[in-house]
């Protein structure tokens, strides 16, 4: 079972991961699930193979901040969330537009369980 | 740890290699004439009987790569050997132990 | 100021087994920048895997690599394992250990055929892959395949090693180490070779930190980080020390992934010398339900799976990020600053694995 999760919501998670970069964490990376409702994104963080993780809710809709301009590391990771899921990234240091997993005539986010989530043509 | 001499600069570190390669046989077979003995324990193609096969489905159903498609009226068993990935996870479902996992690869024409 | 000049870099190339394409940026013959892009093999296959149920995703999850696939596959058991507390047999962990090792062995002879062919050294290409036959062989007599293992399972492992079979990987064993000896004198101290890798495509280890590499290529640039140091699965018993280099260069990562080869045979003899007798493999019962991380060291680096259960037999959500997904921003560091022949063997220095990456 995961431990050490710290819930996160949009306002707090920029200075959270800035907190975590400052202590010489190594970014894994970011999971994203569909729950349906609302989206769930898990930012896991490593050091000395202790996780720590970062829980963030996020309602349909929302926009997610990047955290690529602290770890670039999260650019590629961010886009395939942006491809996959459909969410919108802000900030992102590298942004392929919606282009970098998908081509212009595959499915809209295919990865979000709820149709409407996909953006509109 | 690689052993000392490993770790020795020389020059022409391949010459070793090219004089014992010299007096051996080739490494390779002229494969479609020459075959070697497949090992026992291969997963090559699958294989039913279908005297004992009392046509349930459980294969199909466990199958992860949709390969089986099993029928009870009229009875039929079909293999897309296309599709099928040899996992032989429906050998180890099968209730009756009609299936096998032969470990000789598929021949067209066989 | 000079005029820049931009050029593709795949995704068709000799050196490339798999697509990808980098843009260079280019002053004259030295590359100042690179864009990966990246998506051209992009499967879905984390969104298949929840349309499987959690025993038949095993088979699934074993292609997303053709190379470490048993590694995928026992990471992925370990994490459903973990989430349904079952305890594996000891037996079967040093089952897994063995033929966790033998990949680890088969991905490094591989990838250093590939090192050399990307430098043009094609006899030298051969010797190791007639070498990663021998790996080959003994994975297909023991586990039935010869790189889809398909051994691993919830529970244990799906066949076991006979004892006829122990003399035969032992017996590999001691002939896979005169085969090492013999071609990895060319790797480390050929002067054509050195030519080509010393100082080639630096990573200093604050760029690495910061850009989040994983296994070889951390170790490489003398990042401590091995997560078999972990003591997951029966790493518990042995004594795995990283092997790290301080150059951060094209040689200093083959050099890593030499003395891996080493310590592989030594894990594998280790393992079979403590092999316990017993069953190697328990029959699990209901699904699986909550959410887990489970991690695994894997040739190319660390894999983390995240795994979400919902009570059913099918997963919420198989997450999985492959090291060479880590590598990439480590890579964008490496390349500028060298010139356009040696992006090749800078792109293969970190062995890439780009139907990993992008599953």
């Amino acid at each position: 079972m995961i431990t050490n999760i710290i819930p996160v919501t949009l306002d707090t998670l920029l200075s959270k991961v800035g907190e975590i970069f400052l202590q010489k964490y190594r970014l894994i990376t970011i999971s994203c699930t569909d729950l349906g409702e609302y989206i769930d994104v898990l930012y896991h963080f490593d050091k000395n193979y202790e996780i720590t993780n970062l829980r963030l809710r996020l309602e349909r809709g929302q926009e997610v901040p990047s955290i690529s301009s602290i770890y670039f590391s999260a650019v590629i990771v961010e886009n395939e969330i942006q491809d996959l899921f459909g969410v919108p990234v802000k900030g992102l240091v590298l942004d392929y537009g919606g282009k970098m997993m998908l081509a212009e005539a595959s499915p809209k986010a295919p990865q979000a369980n709820c149709p409407a989530a996909a953006p509109a043509e | 740890m690689p052993p000392a001499y490993c770790l020795m600069p020389i020059m022409f570190t391949f010459v070793r290699t090219l004089f014992r390669n010299l007096s051996r046989k080739p490494a390779t077979r002229t494969y479609p004439f020459t075959q070697r003995e497949p090992f026992a324990n291969f997963r090559g193609h699958l294989t039913i009987d279908p005297a004992v096969c009392i046509y349930c489905g459980i294969c199909a159903k466990r199958c992860p790569a949709n390969a089986l498609v099993v029928a009870k009226s009229p009875k039929s068993w079909t293999l897309d050997p296309y599709k099928c990935i040899l996992c032989s996870y429906c050998v180890e479902a099968c209730p009756k132990k009609c299936m096998t996992m032969r470990p000789e690869h598929q021949r067209k024409d066989a | 100021m000079t005029r820049q000049t931009i050029i593709p870099f795949g995704p068709q190339h000799p050196v490339l087994p798999e697509p990808i394409q980098l843009k260079l940026v280019l002053e004259d013959k030295k590359v100042v920048g690179a864009i990966p892009s990246i998506g051209y093999i992009h499967r879905g296959l984390e969104k298949l895997a929840q349309q499987k149920d959690y025993i038949q995703s095993i088979f699934l999850i074993e292609r997303i690599c053709g190379i470490c696939s048993f590694l995928h596959s026992m990471a992925y058991c370990q994490g459903i394992e973990e989430m349904m507390n079952v305890e594996v047999p000891p037996r079967a962990n040093n089952l897994r250990i063995i033929w966790a090792e033998m990949h680890r062995i088969h991905s490094h002879l591989l990838w250093m055929g590939l090192l050399a062919d990307s430098f043009g050294f094609e006899s030298l290409f051969m010797e190791i892959w007639r070498c990663r036959e021998t790996v080959l062989d003994i994975m297909e007599e023991t586990a039935g395949g010869r790189v889809m293992l398909g051994v691993c399972t919830v529970g244990g492992v799906r066949r076991d090693i006979p004892p006829e079979l122990i003399k035969k990987v032992l017996a590999t064993c001691d002939e896979l180490q005169a085969h090492f000896d013999h071609f990895i004198p060319s790797i480390l101290n050929d002067y054509s070779v050195k030519q080509r890798t010393v100082g080639v495509g630096v990573l200093t280890k604050e760029v690495a930190l910061e850009r989040g590499v994983v296994g070889p290529v951390a170790r490489a640039s003398g990042v401590v980080m091995d997560h078999r140091v972990a003591k997951y699965g029966a790493y518990a018993n042995f004594d795995v020390e990283p092997q790290i280099e301080q150059d951060g260069d094209c040689y200093a990562r083959s050099k890593v992934r030499v003395r891996e080869l080493y310590q592989s045979l030594d894990l594998v003899r280790q393992s079979v010398a403590t092999l316990p007798e017993g069953e190697f493999n328990i029959p699990v019962k209901g699904n699986p339900d909550g959410e887990v991380i489970s991690r695994v060291e894997q040739p190319r680096g660390e894999v983390l799976y995240y795994l979400r259960g919902n009570g059913s037999k099918f997963l919420d959500r198989m997450r999985v990020r492959t090291p060479t997904f880590a590598n990439l921003p480590g890579l964008l560091a490496m390349i500028p600053g060298c010139e356009l022949s040696d992006v090749p063997v800078i792109i293969l220095s970190i062995d890439p694995c780009i139907s990993c990456t992008e599953r």
